[in-house]
């Protein structure tokens, strides 16, 4: 990849929180599998009230990213601090009650369970204390699963069983939420909305959102910020307008793209 | 988009009759009582009864007529039950369309709508239809020991069904359990003298305590690995009990353990007996009985547990761990504490067995609780299809009634001539069955999972929804 060795390092452009303690923040993080390294000393942001998208090539590393934030795997050397604290260590469990929620790569929804019992899960973190109320939020963003509360998780189709991963990660209220690839497998139309969704909720609940995609141009569209990873390192980063305009980006993610 | 759902409503409809026909039904049941009757005639109808060197046929025909009754009212029963439920779910307006693709019951649902009542039914008036079949108590005490029997196993599966079927953890060790129980059962009712029904939890909560003992070392373990470090612990276990001769007395066992007693009323011939108190003849078969009423008591206890729980946070989290178990850990589930329960909630039924087991047996030693037992616990599991709970009972039965009605089967030599023992072909007609019953259900007998939430109506969804969406 050309930008491999670049290290062309931008300034963050203007963001809704630019200035502040960010909400999330990655600092040096290195993640191994067995003896093969995935993250070479990652360092990123993302600011209360910001939507941040991670885009790169396949295997660049930016589940494991995501996946490392949540402490499964964990980062060997580095620090990943939420709100003032520091969450290298803790266990996965304890980072999701954080109030950060996940739409983990592959969905990993549970398949026997029905849609209602996956919402349920999703839920089980803050007690149900708004399960109703949550519960037809999510089946207004997506009637299709409204349609669904009593079918098994593993018998929806694949775009589907997207849009109940998302939901299921809504169902717990989080103040940040990581969403892995979310438009993956969907159709055109759908990711549209999907995005919208995003949108919304975005400026309507201030929900902060680091959104790792393949679809770069709609990412990049969408976000206040973006980032580039290659081979376990950020490359590049800037607000999202900045990396559309950006040759390196267009030739590398964006050519043949949506224009 | 909605319209394939509509198909499968109007589809439903004409199988099930909305309006309840009675003449038709009554027809039925007729049907119904008629086979009943062909069939009670070689089955019921005489009974042979041996005097000296002859066979007296005992006519029995008030029995027939009983069976046929039962059949007859059970049948019109049913009928009216599924006419009433059609009508309550007929088809109001077609913007429900997609809501009845759920409403369409799943095979376990039409399995639970009469296999449950129908099964407890039977089993609560066991020891009663083998009085009246067998005419006599004495002559019934085969078939209750064989009720009891199945139960125990009953009773087991259901527990392992909570760390296997539930939880997803294969524990090829679970018989440890069970002997925890009933080592408890007998040395702390031997030494101390103590009641069963106070060693009864007791022996629960020790066998909790070596679930979690247990659950820690393999808590990172799944599969395969899991399976082997269970067999293994069941093994040390088994060892421990052999060979620590002081407290266990080895594999000599623990005699003399005390018999149950009808709630401090001994089942003893003499004065301040259970016959003696209840003014009755006394019949060692009393005992047997109460044991019967005491086990069905427990499995059932743990079925309701299990039920519950899997409608508790606790229970979905254990089936979401099955499913998934790092979308669980994302999710802010502490997935150590739920394979831990699962293992200490699942142990603590089978220590609730091994001192039931203990108290019928009254004599315990390790040759009780080899490997092969956890290995029938497991196929009952397994054949019921993991998680299911009216599966695991099915499989229970026959499972271990299977063998012992194979036993019987004297017709046989009809078949293969007078030489033919059915007696020692009953294992190998067993396995066959199995192998059968692996080709035709891979999966167990009732492989489909039943929601722990059902929404009955779309209306109910609904209903909740706008209500706390304006609060
Ligand atoms: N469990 C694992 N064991 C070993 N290597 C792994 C494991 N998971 C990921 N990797 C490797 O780590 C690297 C980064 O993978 P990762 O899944 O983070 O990529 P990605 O950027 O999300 O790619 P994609 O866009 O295809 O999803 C890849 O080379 C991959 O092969
Ligand atoms: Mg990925």
């Amino acid at each position: 990849m050309s930008t491999a060795g670049a290290q062309t390092h931008r300034q963050p452009g203007a963001s809704p929180a630019a200035g502040r303690q960010p909400l999330l923040s990655v600092r040096g993080v290195k993640t191994y599998y067995g003896n093969i390294i995935a993250l070479k000393g990652v360092d990123m942001d993302v600011h209360e009230g910001e939507i941040v998208t991670l885009i790169g090539a396949n295997g660049a590393g930016k589940s494991t990213l995501m996946m490392t934030i949540f402490g499964n795997p964990r980062a060997r050397e580095g620090t990943i601090t939420y709100a003032g604290r520091d969450i290298t260590k803790m266990p996965t469990h304890e980072i999701a009650q954080l109030s950060i929620a996940q739409s983990p790569e592959g969905r990993r929804i549970f398949p026997r369970m029905t849609v209602y019992e996956n919402l349920q899960m999703g839920a089980s973190i803050n007690g149900f204390a708004h399960f109703d109320q949550d519960l037809e939020r999510v089946c207004t963003l997506f009637p299709r699963l409204k349609e669904r509360l009593q079918q098994r998780g593993g018998t929806l189709s694949g775009g589907e069983q997207q849009m109940l991963a998302i939901a299921r990660a809504l169902m717990s209220r989080p103040k940040l939420l990581l969403l892995d690839e979310p438009s993956l497998g969907l159709a055109p139309l759908i990711v549209k909305q999907i995005f919208t969704i995003i949108k919304e909720l975005n400026e309507q609940d201030g929900m902060t959102v680091f959104l790792v995609e393949q679809n770069a141009y709609h990412a990049l569209k969408l976000a206040h910020r973006g980032y580039v990873m290659v081979t376990g390192n950020i490359t590049m980063s800037g607000t999202g307008k900045e990396l559309l305009e950006d040759p390196q980006v267009r030739a590398a993610y964006l050519e043949g793209g949506h224009h | 988009m909605n319209a394939p759902s509509i198909t499968t409503s109007s589809a439903r409809s004409p199988a099930v009759p909305t309006r309840f026909d009675l003449a038709a039904a009554l027809k039925d049941s007729a049907k119904s009582a008629l086979i009943a009757f062909g069939l009670s005639i070689p089955i019921v109808a005489y009974r042979t009864d041996q005097s000296g060197a002859d066979l007296f046929l005992n006519p029995r025909w008030d029995m027939v007529a009983i069976f046929c009754a039962i059949v007859f009212g059970l049948r019109l029963a049913q009928h009216a039950f599924m006419a009433s439920r059609a009508a309550r779910e007929a088809v109001p307006s077609p913007t429900q369309a997609t809501e009845l693709v759920h409403a369409e019951p799943s095979a376990f649902q039409k399995a639970s709508r009469f296999g449950i009542p129908f099964f407890l039914g039977v089993a609560l008036a066991f020891p009663i239809l083998i009085y009246l079949i067998q005419g006599g108590l004495n002559e019934s005490r085969y078939w209750v020991d064989l009720g009891i029997l199945i139960l125990t196993y009953v009773m087991l599966g259901w527990g392992l069904n909570i760390v296997v079927g539930l939880a997803g953890l294969l524990d090829l060790g679970y018989v440890a359990f069970y002997a925890v129980g009933a080592y408890s059962y007998a040395l702390l009712s031997t030494t101390f003298g103590l009641s069963f029904w106070i060693c009864l939890p007791l022996a629960g909560i020790l066998a909790a305590f070596w679930g979690i003992v247990l659950g820690f070392p393999v808590l990172r373990l799944r599969g395969d690995y899991l399976a082997i470090v269970t067999l293994a612990f069941g093994e040390i276990i088994r060892l421990v009990l052999i060979n620590w001769v002081d407290l266990t007395n080895g594999g000599a066992g623990i005699s003399s353990i005390p018999r149950a007693t009808f709630f401090g009323i001994p089942f003893t011939a003499g004065e301040g007996g259970f016959a003696d108190t209840f003014g009755l003849e006394f019949n060692g078969m009393h005992r047997m009985i109460f044991l019967y009423y005491l086990i069905l008591a427990l499995a059932l206890l743990t079925n309701f547990v299990t039920m519950r729980l899997r409608k508790l946070p606790v229970g979905r989290a254990w089936e979401a761990l099955r499913e998934d178990e790092i979308a669980c850990r994302s999710l802010g589930i502490n997935t150590t504490n739920t394979k831990l329960t699962a293992f200490a909630i699942g142990a603590m039924f089978g220590g609730f067995a091994g001192s039931f087991f203990a108290v019928r047996q009254g004599f315990i030693s390790p040759e009780s609780f080899n490997f092969l037992e956890s290995a029938i616990i497991l196929a009952i599991v397994v054949m019921g299809g993991m998680g299911s709970q009216i599966g695991v009972a099915i499989a229970a039965i026959v499972l271990v009634g299977g063998p012992e009605v194979l036993r019987n089967l004297t017709f046989l030599q009809a078949v293969f001539g007078s030489g033919f023992d059915p007696n020692e072909y009953r294992l190998l007609l067993f396995g066959a069955g199995m192998v059968a019953m692996m080709v035709w259900r891979p999966r167990g007998l009732i492989s489909e999972r039943q929601p722990s939430v059902i929404l009955k109506e779309r209306k109910a969804i609904s209903g909740s929804l706008v209500k706390e969406g304006h609060g």
